[in-house]
Order: C-alpha cells, then sequence, then structure tokens
C-alpha cells in the first residue's frame, strides 16, 4: 500500500491547495489575477482528479475519486502542512504557491521516466502547469518584495510565516515508484534563494519546522476547510446535478 | 467500421473554441472498435480543463446518434502539447481571432522565454501580454499594439 499513500499524499496536497485557490475567485484584487488563481485552482484540482483515480485504481476496493475527495475525515487527510495554510494577503497566497510549484516542477520532470504510465502521463501535464505557476508566482514575490514599503513588510511577513512549513514537502515517503523528496531540496533551495535575491528578500534564519501532515495531524484550519468543501457530500451523500 | 466512426467522432466541435474539431485539436486520439463498441480514445488539454467530460459526452453522444455503441475512454499519457493541433487547426483559430500556438512547445524556451505572437486580426507581431491567464485555462490575453485588438492566444504547452 505504499503506493496508495503515496498517491493518496499528493492526490491531498493538490485538492487542498486547489480548495484554497478557489476561495479566491470573485475576490481578487483585479480580474485578471482571479482568471489566474482560479486557472491554478483548476490546474491542480485536475491533477488531485487523475492522482485520486489513480489511487482508487491500485486500492481496488470500488471506491471512485468522489469518495477519496469527499468522504475521508480531516485525520485522514495526509497533505502537508503547507497546502492548508490560509490564503493570507496575496503575498501569502503567492509564496505558497511559489514554494509548492518550486518542489513539484522537479518532483514532476523526475516522474516523466517513470515505469508507472499513468503517473507518468500524468506528470506530462502538471510539469509544464507548474512551470506557469513558477513564473507567475515569482513574478509577484518580486513585485511585491521590492515594491513599496507597505508590500515588502508584507511579502517579508509571508517568508515569516510560512517558514516553518516548507521543510515537510522534503520528508521522505516509503514508496520507491516515486522520486525521492529529500533529494529535490538542493535544487529547491537554488531556486527559491535566486528569486529572493531578486525580491531584496533575506532568507531567515533556520526553525523548528511543523510536521504531522502526512500522519494526519493537522492544523485546524484543514478541519474548517474539508466542512466547507464536503458539505454538500455529507449532507446529501451520493448527490449530483 | 472504426474509418466510419472516426469521421462522426472528428467532426465533434470543442464547446469552447466551437471553430475547432476534437480532431483538429490533436484531443481525439484513436478511434477503435472493441468487439461491436467503438472506443473513441480522448486526450485532456489541461489537468484541469473544465471541458474535459463536456467533450467526452459530446463524442459519445455523436457516435450514439449515428448508431454506434460507443465507449470513451480517456489516454493520459504521452501528455497533449500544443504541437498536436493540425495545421489547418491553425488557421481555423486564426480565422476565429485566436492566436494559435507557436510551435515546438517541447524545449523550455517556448515556455520560459519570449514568444512573438502575431495579431490574429492584422498579421502585427508588435503585440503585448496584457495577462498569462485568459478566458479558459490555455488561453492567455494579448493586445494588438497596432490596430489596438485585444485577442486571445492559445498558450504553447
Amino acid at each position: 500500500m505504499a503506493l496508495f499513500q503515496a498517491l493518496i499524499e499528493l492526490a491531498d496536497d493538490h485538492l487542498v491547495l486547489g480548495h484554497r485557490l478557489s476561495e479566491w475567485c470573485g475576490h481578487a484584487p483585479m480580474l485578471e489575477e482571479d482568471l489566474a488563481l482560479s486557472n491554478f485552482a483548476l490546474d491542480v484540482i485536475g491533477t488531485a482528479r487523475s492522482l485520486y483515480a489513480h489511487a482508487a485504481e491500485v486500492e481496488g476496493k470500488g471506491r471512485s475519486e468522489d469518495d477519496l475527495a469527499y468522504l475521508r475525515s480531516e485525520r485522514e487527510y495526509l497533505n502537508c502542512l503547507l497546502v492548508e495554510r490560509p490564503n493570507g494577503d496575496f503575498a501569502h497566497t503567492m509564496l505558497r504557491q511559489f514554494y509548492f510549484a518550486g518542489f513539484m516542477e522537479p518532483f514532476w520532470q523526475a516522474v516523466l521516466s517513470s515505469n508507472d504510465k499513468v503517473i507518468a502521463g500524468i506528470a506530462g501535464k502538471a510539469v509544464k502547469e507548474m512551470g506557469y505557476h513558477i513564473r507567475h508566482a515569482a513574478e509577484w514575490i518580486v513585485r511585491l518584495g521590492g515594491g513599496t514599503e507597505e508590500s515588502g513588510t508584507r511579502m517579508r511577513a509571508a517568508v515569516y510565516d510560512l517558514h516553518p512549513y516548507w521543510e515537510e514537502m522534503f520528508a521522505p515517503s516509503e514508496c520507491d515508484v516515486l522520486p525521492d523528496r529529500a533529494a529535490l531540496r538542493p535544487a529547491w533551495d537554488v531556486s527559491v534563494k535566486a528569486v529572493f535575491e531578486v525580491a531584496g528578500l533575506d532568507w531567515p534564519e533556520p526553525v523548528y519546522g511543523q510536521v504531522g501532515g502526512r500522519v494526519g495531524e493537522h492544523s485546524e484550519v484543514l478541519g474548517r476547510m474539508l466542512s466547507d468543501m464536503q458539505y454538500l457530500q455529507r449532507v446529501h451523500p451520493g448527490a449530483t446535478w | 467500421m472504426a474509418d466510419k466512426a472516426w469521421t462522426v467522432a472528428a467532426a465533434v466541435p470543442d464547446p469552447e473554441v466551437p471553430c475547432v474539431t476534437v480532431a483538429d485539436l490533436g484531443i481525439l486520439r484513436e478511434v477503435v472498435m472493441d468487439g461491436d463498441v467503438v472506443v473513441a480514445k480522448l486526450t485532456p488539454t489541461y489537468s484541469g480543463c473544465p471541458a474535459v467530460q463536456f467533450i467526452e459526452d459530446a463524442v459519445a453522444e455523436a457516435l450514439r446518434g449515428a448508431g454506434y455503441e460507443a465507449r470513451i475512454e480517456q489516454v493520459m499519457s504521452p501528455a497533449w502539447t500544443t504541437d498536436w493541433i493540425t495545421d489547418a487547426g491553425r488557421e481555423k483559430l486564426r480565422a476565429y481571432g485566436i492566436a494559435p500556438p507557436t510551435k515546438a512547445s517541447n524545449s523550455k524556451r517556448a515556455l520560459f522565454g519570449k514568444t512573438v505572437v502575431a495579431c490574429p486580426r492584422c498579421g502585427s507581431e508588435v503585440t503585448e501580454k496584457l495577462s498569462e491567464f485568459g478566458s479558459t485555462p490555455c488561453k492567455a490575453h494579448y493586445r494588438c499594439k497596432d490596430c489596438l485588438e485585444p485577442f486571445d492566444y492559445f498558450k504553447c504547452i
């Protein structure tokens, strides 16, 4: 079941982040960013769907992608804590996106040559989409970090707030079908620090990294998010429209 | 029989960009027979393309309307790229007012470098990107600096 669990971890990362991004829909400061964030949400939710469908097949217990998304409780969700962090302001949302996409792009790159054809196919799409996300989010980090005093203050606050959460992404997995996550760390460091330098941001001192997401121990914000996301299927099981 | 069924499936228009068909876009990968059942193999453009389900239903409906028993299969690998849009499809996009994607999408340069996007109306190459994200997930938003018309650019992936 190592593969099933690894697929669920990945799928949960994408669905939770996708739901967070979708919370911006209709609330972004301008139309093009509203579209951008909704597009980001579509990308990662689409990837989540493919991953859940594959996980359900690997599990072979007749569960569907919807069962996995809507009928698991908070403690059964295995996403990393970073993706469940609340949207906060634009600086927080874009930094969270940048950290995640900066991790996923090389991850998918390494999956492209996987013997598992389904996961390689998912990677083929996702790797390109993550490239877009990195570019867009990095532009915002530079713009905000080196912008006005206000935007710089907010960007630095986002760096400080999210600092305990990125390390968990690199925690090793027991599944040997997927790439070694810890091995992606040096490349991630280089690309993040390069953008920070252009944005005039300092890399903070190491802090104690928050972990727990991979064993279902989440911050309270995830429960609230799921109660919103799963409400319909919980109240009207099997509802379709 | 598969050839005839292909013709039926291939004629289904894209719901978001009705000027092109699923065959023009290269998302109809294959039509094969499984006994008496026509199996149409489709691939999504973007992971989260909201039109995927709609397109699958439309192709199945078209095949059934033509008297076939039909089934749809989703193919993820190899991943679709804009290079699969046919030349005829590109021309139709241009005529419809959407700048077609530049070729050679597989290179990183196409994704991260500066690409020249010609205005689909006047052909001018003096254009500017207004937004990386346009009216659908597969498009970006541009403006022509010569004829001043805004237009959609089919992103190159």
